[in-house]
């Protein structure tokens, strides 16, 4: 069986996160790392091929620094990455990234792809759907666990009140929660292994990709404007000195909101 | 005038407030065309020129037939708007319609202005975008956003039939539904009450009881969580529930950047923590500093009096 999973790298969100003057994020402004809910794809895939195993592919786009990410998966142990990374990839959106991933999902013909279920920068968590609906495959969301079974794939997902069992054959994309498993840490063997592991690099001309369907021209949406939030007004902070609650509740009621 | 498509939901025969909100968010754009399941309920009186219904046992799967029966609505409407809540499950809806119309996505807008501008907080609201969307703009709406406001139109009913798929299709083998909360839904309440690290291990009775008598939902912080006092589906923040509501109060919350950003659109923050330089007092509109413990029954006890 061949697992893909897809990792992004990511602004790391206890840094501070800019936009450029062309309202794209600004890669470079903050610590770069691994989005951290792909980490649990990652484990998800490192799981099943423990159980059943075949070989697993880290994929990710993004310009040549985002190969980091992939070599985070490596150090916990997928065996091999594909970086798709090209100039004209630049500021494409999720209908662009879409397309660009599932070209290159395409071309390594997995039996299961496995996703975060969102990015902690864009936080969309449009791009597994787009990617599921172009590939024509189904697709399991949320999964606290999943299980293979011959051509199925089965998972179990929390909802609001109880829990759903869901069932689809493969080929199939499996977007993870964070409640599926702990992320296992690189050992020390694994950070020495991954320096000897292959990441390819594909550019839009190896995935027989239209420069114009991609990057900011192939892009249904444009950022027109980004405004900085103003400063919330100070608050009135006061010490609990016996009155505070009277204060509070006098506070709500001028609000109306009891 | 343009036809804008707005997916509902109804709960208890009622559309869900939610719901009315893209109702009256969809007026300002053009003519609504409802799309809801079983029954468009009271849609008409939110301004529903068609409502669209597709009954429940037509659609083999929840999302991808929805895509299916949306993509025929839109087909046949040809909206330049498709509005929708931002649930998981609608979003995977708009991001498969999306690809399906050749058009874009905008996920948790909190306006759609004149000309379709739409506009959507990111990096925990901390940036406003404005964005514009080529071809149609599929546009999930975080609840909260919108004063929904009543207003009757022409309610055409329109039985729909789900369009022939060969798609391999995804099946439910299992539903198991626990008891509902009497409480409002976490992403879509007018008061939400959080508790964290400092309500301690058995101090959630006491949030739950502030939490009912403001008539709230109740939250928590990842500490909360993943210390297991409380489920994982009550996380407000990054990972866990987007909210906005009109009153968000924190119990014995720090203010961890990733709580931040999923809490910090609410109108009205009130923080309650010992610690004085906890970073969530940035954002409070009101703040005590002292012990979670004995000032929140002492809050309970003071509304309770106040309404008596």
């Amino acid at each position: 069986m061949k697992i893909l999973v897809c990792v992004k790298q990511v602004p790391d969100s206890w840094s501070e996160r800019q936009l450029t003057a062309e309202h794209t994020l600004d890669r470079g402004a903050a610590d770069r790392v691994i989005n951290d809910l792909d980490t649990y794809a990652v484990e998800a895939a490192l799981q099943l091929q423990e159980t059943h195993g075949g070989q697993t592919i880290a994929l990710s786009m993004g310009p040549e620094l985002a190969e980091d990410a992939i070599r985070k998966a490596l150090q916990m142990g997928i065996d091999e990455g594909v970086l798709v990374t090209d100039a004209a990839l630049a500021g494409s959106d999720a209908i662009a990234t879409s397309l660009a991933l599932t070209k290159a999902i395409e071309k390594v013909a997995p039996d299961l792809v496995i996703m975060g279920v969102e990015s902690t920068d864009a936080k969309m968590s449009v791009v597994p759907a787009m990617v599921a609906e172009r590939l024509g495959w189904p697709m399991l969301t949320l999964a606290t666990s999943v299980v293979i079974e011959g051509v199925n794939a089965t998972i179990t997902r929390q909802t609001a009140a109880g829990h759903d069992v869901v069932t689809a054959d493969l080929p199939a994309v499996v977007s993870v929660v964070e409640k599926f498993n702990e992320p296992r840490y690189p050992s020390f063997k694994g950070i020495t292994s991954a320096k000897k592991k292959t990441v390819d690099h594909w550019g839009i001309a190896d995935l027989g990709i239209d420069a114009a369907t991609v990057g900011t021209g192939g892009s249904a949406t444009t950022v027109t404007a980004a405004v900085a939030r103003p400063a919330r007004s100070a608050g009135v902070i006061i010490e609990d000195d016996g009155t505070a609650v009277a204060a509070l509740v006098d506070f709500l009621a001028q609000r109306r909101l009891i | 005038m343009n036809a804008v498509v707005v997916l509902v939901d109804v709960v208890d025969g009622a559309l869900t407030k939610p719901s009315k909100e893209l109702l009256t968010l969809a007026r300002r754009h053009g003519s609504p065309v409802v799309v809801a399941v079983d029954t468009a309920a009271d849609a008409a009186d939110f301004g529903a020129d068609v409502c669209a219904v597709i009954p429940a046992v037509a659609l083999a799967e929840p999302v991808a037939s929805m895509v299916d029966v949306l993509a025929a609505v839109c087909a046949e409407h040809s909206p330049a708007l498709v509005l929708m809540t931002s649930t998981i499950e609608c979003k995977e809806i708009a991001g498969r319609l999306a690809v399906r119309l050749g058009g874009g996505v905008v996920t948790d807008a909190v306006d759609v202005k004149h000309g379709l501008v739409v506009v959507q907080p990111v990096f925990g609201g901390a940036i406003t975008l404005d964005a514009t969307v080529r071809g149609t703009a599929v546009v999930t709406m975080r609840p909260g956003s919108v004063e929904p406001e009543a207003s009757a139109g022409a309610g055409t009913p329109v039985v729909l039939t789900a369009p022939a798929t060969t798609r391999r299709t995804v099946k439910v083998l299992e539903r198991v539904a626990g008891a509902r909360s009497s409480r409002p839904d976490l992403a879509a309440a007018d008061v939400v009450v959080s508790g964290g690290r400092g309500v301690g291990e058995n101090g959630f009775t006491m949030v739950e009881q502030l939490a009912d008598v403001l008539g709230g939902a109740v939250g928590a912080s990842r500490a909360a969580t993943d210390a297991g006092w409380i489920d994982h589906k009550f996380q407000v923040g990054q990972t866990g529930t987007t909210v906005s509501p009109q009153l968000y109060v924190a119990l014995g919350i720090s203010g961890a950047i990733q709580h931040r950003a999923g809490m910090q659109t609410a109108k009205t923050v009130v923080v309650v923590n010992k610690d004085r330089t906890a970073p969530l007092f940035d954002l409070a509109d009101f703040g005590i500093v002292g012990d979670v413990a004995s000032l929140v029954p002492a809050i309970v006890a003071e509304i309770a009096a106040r309404r008596a």
